[in-house]
Formats: C-alpha cells, sequence, structure tokens
C-alpha cells in the first residue's frame, strides 16, 4: 500500500494544528492569570471573571448582540434556506446568473462594502421616506441578514443537492402541492442543516464588527463594537475572561451538533 | 397585440417563490452598491446627508454634475496608489502562504480514515465558528515585544532583545494568514476528499512513484478547489480592515483602513465611496471570476439532478 508518509503527515498536521490553536488557549490561558499583565504569568485567579460580570457596559452590548444574533439567525435561515432552495430546485430562470452572483458576493466582498453601500441606503431612505428613524438593531439585523443569508444558501443547498430526489417526486405523484412537499418532505430532511446553519449564522452575527459599526445608531454598540474599541488600543484581561467563556460556549455547541449528526450519519448507513 | 389571459398578469406559483429571496438581494445587496457608485460622484457637505445630490433644478434646467474629486485623487495621489497596491501585495502574498500552508493539511485530513477526518475537520471548523476578532486579540498577546513569543526566545537564550514584530507588515501576514486559512482548507478538502483514489492505484500499477502520482493527477484534480479557497481568501483580505488595524503599524497600508479613516475620521462619505468603488473595480477580475465559477457549477449541478 502506497499510503502517505506517516511521518510527514504527523509533522503537518502536528504543526498545521498548533498554530491554529496556541492562540486560543493562551488566550484562555492567561484568562486565570492573577496580574493584569496578559503576558507573564503570576497566578491563579478568578479577578477578571469577577470584573467581567460587574462590567455594565460590556454586559448591556453583549445583550443587544445576542438579541441581534438570534433574530438575524432565525430570519436568514428562512430566508436563506428559502435562497438555496430556489437555486437548487428552481432550474433555471430569466436572471439566474445575477442572482447567483447576488446571492455568493457577501461571502467573498470585504464587509467594509457591505457596510457602507447599506449605511448610504438607509440615509437615501431616510431622506426620501422618513424611515428608519435612525440607525440601531433594524438596520444592523438587516446587515447581519444580508451577509448570513448567504452562507445559509451555501449549506442548504449543498445539502438538498445531495438528497434523493424521488421522495419528492413520488409525493407529487401521489397529489401532494409543491408547498406540502417542501414542508412534508424536504424541509424534515434538511432539518440536520438547518440546525447549523442557523448557529453559524448566530456565530457570524454575534462576532461582525464591521458592518456593524457602520450601520449602529446612538445607544446601540454591540459587544463586538465594544470588545474592538477597547482592544485596539491593548490588551485587556476581562477580554480574555470574555474570550474564554464565548470560545467554550461556541466550540460545545459545535461539537455536540457535529456529534449528533455523526451519528445519524453512522445510522443512516 | 396585448392579450388578455390571465395567465400572463397572475404570477406562477414558481415565479412567487423566486421572487422573496430575489427582491432581498437586490433592495438590501445590489441597490446599495449602485448608491455607493453615485455618491462617489457627489461632493462633501455640511448637512444632512453630508453630500450634494448629482441632478439639482436651478433657473428651469435640471443640471446633472458628477464631481469627479475623488477619483482624481485616488490616481493623482501617491499615498492612495501605494495603499491600493500594497493592499493587494499584502492579500496576495496571504493567499500564498495559505496554500503552501494549507495545502498539505487539506491533503492529509482528505487521506485520513473517515473517523480521524470528521475529527480533524472539526478542530479545522472550530477556531472558524469562534471569534475572529477574539483570535487576532490572542495574537496580540504572544506577538507584543513583552509577549509570549519574546518571553519565550529570550528565556531560551535565542535572542537578547525583543523581536520587533507587533505593529509591523509581518504581524500583519501572520494574522491574516491565520484568520483565512480555514476559508482555503475547507473547499480544498471538499475537493480532495471526492477524488477517486483508483486512479492513484492506477498510476501506481503503472510504476509512478508517489510524488509524480502526486504532481500529475492529485495536483490538477484538485485545482478547481485551490482556486475557490484562493478566491475565498484573497477577495476579502484585500479589503481586510480589522488585522490591520490591530495588529499593523501606522505604516501598514491597507485600503480598508483607509476608507474606515475617510468615513469616519474625515466624514468625507464621496471619498469614502470613491475608494470603495475603485476597491470593487481592482476586485472585478477574481470577483467576476468567482462568481463564474459558482454560476458554472450551479449548472453542472442542475445538470446532474
Amino acid at each position: 500500500m502506497n499510503g502517505p508518509n506517516k511521518t510527514l503527515r504527523a509533522l503537518v498536521l502536528g504543526l498545521g494544528y498548533f498554530f491554529l490553536y496556541v492562540p486560543i488557549l493562551s488566550l484562555m490561558v492567561f484568562s486565570f492569570n492573577e496580574s493584569p499583565s496578559v503576558t507573564s504569568w503570576t497566578g491563579f485567579s478568578l479577578r477578571w471573571y469577577h470584573s467581567l460580570v460587574n462590567d455594565d457596559a460590556l454586559l448591556r452590548a453583549a445583550w443587544l448582540s445576542f438579541r441581534i444574533a438570534v433574530l438575524t439567525a432565525t430570519a436568514a435561515v428562512i430566508i436563506g434556506t428559502w435562497a438555496g432552495y430556489v437555486l437548487s430546485r428552481m432550474g433555471r430562470f430569466r436572471g439566474f446568473a445575477l442572482y447567483v452572483g447576488m446571492l455568493s458576493a457577501p461571502l467573498v466582498i470585504p464587509e467594509v462594502v457591505l457596510g457602507i453601500s447599506l449605511l448610504l441606503m438607509f440615509v437615501e431612505l431616510r431622506g426620501a421616506l422618513g424611515w428608519p428613524e435612525q440607525n440601531g438593531m433594524f438596520t444592523i439585523w438587516v446587515g447581519h441578514v444580508t451577509l448570513c443569508m448567504a452562507f445559509v444558501a451555501v449549506v442548504i443547498q449543498t445539502r438538498i443537492r445531495d438528497l434523493d430526489r424521488s421522495l419528492e417526486e413520488a409525493a407529487l405523484d401521489l397529489g401532494a402541492t409543491p408547498i406540502t412537499v417542501f414542508f412534508k418532505i424536504t424541509l424534515p430532511l434538511i432539518a440536520p442543516a438547518l440546525a447549523s446553519a442557523w448557529l453559524l449564522s448566530f456565530t457570524l452575527s454575534l462576532d461582525d464588527v464591521v458592518i456593524s459599526s457602520f450601520l449602529s445608531g446612538p445607544g446601540s454598540s454591540t459587544l463586538p463594537m465594544e470588545v474592538f474599541s477597547r482592544v485596539r488600543l491593548g490588551l485587556k484581561p476581562e477580554i480574555n475572561a470574555l474570550a474564554t467563556l464565548f470560545i467554550l460556549a461556541v466550540g460545545t455547541c459545535v461539537i455536540l451538533a457535529n456529534r449528533m449528526q455523526w451519528r445519524k450519519e453512522s445510522e443512516s448507513k | 397585440m396585448i392579450r388578455f389571459s390571465p395567465r400572463d398578469w397572475l404570477p406562477s406559483g414558481r415565479a412567487l417563490a423566486v421572487v422573496p429571496p430575489f427582491a432581498w438581494l437586490v433592495l438590501f445587496l445590489l441597490l446599495p452598491f449602485l448608491l455607493v457608485l453615485k455618491i462617489s460622484f457627489a461632493e462633501m457637505k455640511f448637512g444632512i446627508p453630508p453630500y450634494t445630490s448629482l441632478a439639482q433644478f436651478q433657473d428651469e434646467a435640471i443640471q446633472f454634475s458628477l464631481h469627479l474629486r475623488g477619483y482624481i485623487l485616488l490616481f493623482t495621489e501617491d499615498q492612495y496608489v501605494r495603499t491600493y497596491l500594497s493592499s493587494v501585495k499584502i492579500a496576495g502574498i496571504t493567499t500564498l502562504v495559505c496554500v503552501l500552508i494549507g495545502y498539505p493539511i487539506a491533503y492529509y485530513i482528505a487521506r485520513s480514515s473517515a473517523r480521524v477526518r470528521n475529527l480533524l475537520l472539526l478542530a479545522v471548523i472550530l477556531p472558524f465558528w469562534t471569534s475572529l476578532l477574539l483570535r487576532v486579540y490572542a495574537w496580540v498577546g504572544i506577538l507584543r515585544n513583552d509577549g509570549l513569543l519574546n518571553n519565550l526566545l529570550q528565556g531560551l537564550g535565542l535572542i537578547s532583545s525583543p523581536l520587533e514584530i507587533y505593529r509591523t507588515d509581518l504581524a500583519v501576514y501572520i494574522g491574516m494568514v491565520y484568520a483565512y486559512l480555514p476559508f482555503f482548507i475547507l473547499p480544498l478538502y471538499a475537493t480532495l476528499v471526492k477524488m477517486d483514489l483508483r486512479l492513484l492505484e492506477a498510476a501506481y500499477d503503472l510504476g509512478a512513484k508517489p510524488w509524480q502520482a502526486f504532481w500529475q493527477i492529485t495536483v490538477p484534480m484538485s485545482r478547481q478547489g485551490v482556486i475557490a479557497g484562493a478566491m475565498l481568501v484573497f477577495i476579502p483580505a484585500v479589503g481586510e480592515y480589522v488585522i490591520p488595524e490591530m495588529l499593523g503599524g501606522a505604516n501598514t497600508l491597507m485600503i480598508g483602513r483607509v476608507m474606515w479613516n475617510e468615513f469616519f475620521n474625515n466624514a468625507d462619505w464621496p471619498m469614502a465611496s470613491a475608494v470603495t468603488c475603485v476597491m470593487v473595480l481592482l476586485l472585478l477580475v477574481p470577483l467576476v471570476y468567482f462568481q463564474y465559477s459558482q454560476v458554472r457549477q450551479q449548472r453542472q449541478a442542475g445538470g446532474r439532478a
């Protein structure tokens, strides 16, 4: 058997994952450091977690970000699934190339471009209609949904493409309407993908600095904006504490979701 | 001739299904971008909104005026030209390094057993899910003069004075490669894992050496994955703002930063719009190529189904 070279494989993967994980681990370790220095270890302490839970500005921003992320993920899953379904099951239609182009643009286009363009549109809208009255949660939400729906559409569309079409066709042959088929057959089959798309949108929204900065208004600083304004000037140990909690929470969700999917796939084999 | 068949007037179910996502994208993606283009030809003014309108009714005439100040500045001022070149250079080198590091990683993940593969893949996806901002912040603690890396190297006696990495271009490269590596690995992995391994066996049977089989079969067959991954790194990297702002020095020139400053610090919206338009123009070739490959992928998938 001419398998890949074992030593080289271990070396490449070892170095690769070392590079990916050392920053995350160092971030977490120093969140428990006693001294305000984030680089030299003096002793174990939970004081940064303590100051984190007493930091009102940070907590307020976190609550706002959490609400935006939940609303974004929910809307992005609905419209992104819709968009992905259209992409994979509706065949060609006039403007198909434009549609694919618009749907994949947010995946690559620099976020500053998305941010400024949406902001200018809201400014013009306000000039013309007097609505939305001011930038804030709603405008940030629109920006995040536009970004996230593209990611959802990619996830959903690959999943739908792998589906066995005969189930849907059988239901149609038996007289179900296309809408019934979508809700009774297609949707349950792609449910795991819906869950991971929701989670992906949630984290993308929770993490976004650039789009939010353009679209936020008075008193609507999101968590990443607050974090960014503090850390661009240097190190802040309570941000390490925040990062540790955040990474543990997201990590647990991702690992759980992955295990569930893995189990499901091995069952179906 | 006008026909009055109700079928022509009432939308079909299919059209109804297509309209909502299409409308969302036109309203919140295409239209806003056209506005950026429009405002890049306006003049800055004080007031709300802080730019002039292109058409004005004056002396019984509608006057259109396209102001080119932004574009003229962009193409004549040395600073702007240098910034564009530097952004492309930084994004290009980042992409190249991602290819060099990411290819072997994706390759070995794809060639692992199914169980291990799932774990390894999860380990690549995990950092991709956790906050980019926080992961870039982590590098500040590592690269600073009194940071972990310098402490370690000095502790080992390898260097006597700290290496100045933080707030230099090198720090930006490290941060960018780190942040964008998963974007390169994932599409490439997807291509590599789908490859028909019997081709390699055939090559071995015909007497090919492992490296010959790799260069003549694996590499050409994974070309699509490499290109897709490279686009996912290069295009957003050109306009990156957060990483150069956090890790770069004052003289790390990147176009996303310039645009941000024009917008937020100088409140010059027409100039920021012009900077944005030229950035998109610069990215037009890779963007069009990316869209083209996406459409083609759709066509192929559509043909298969």
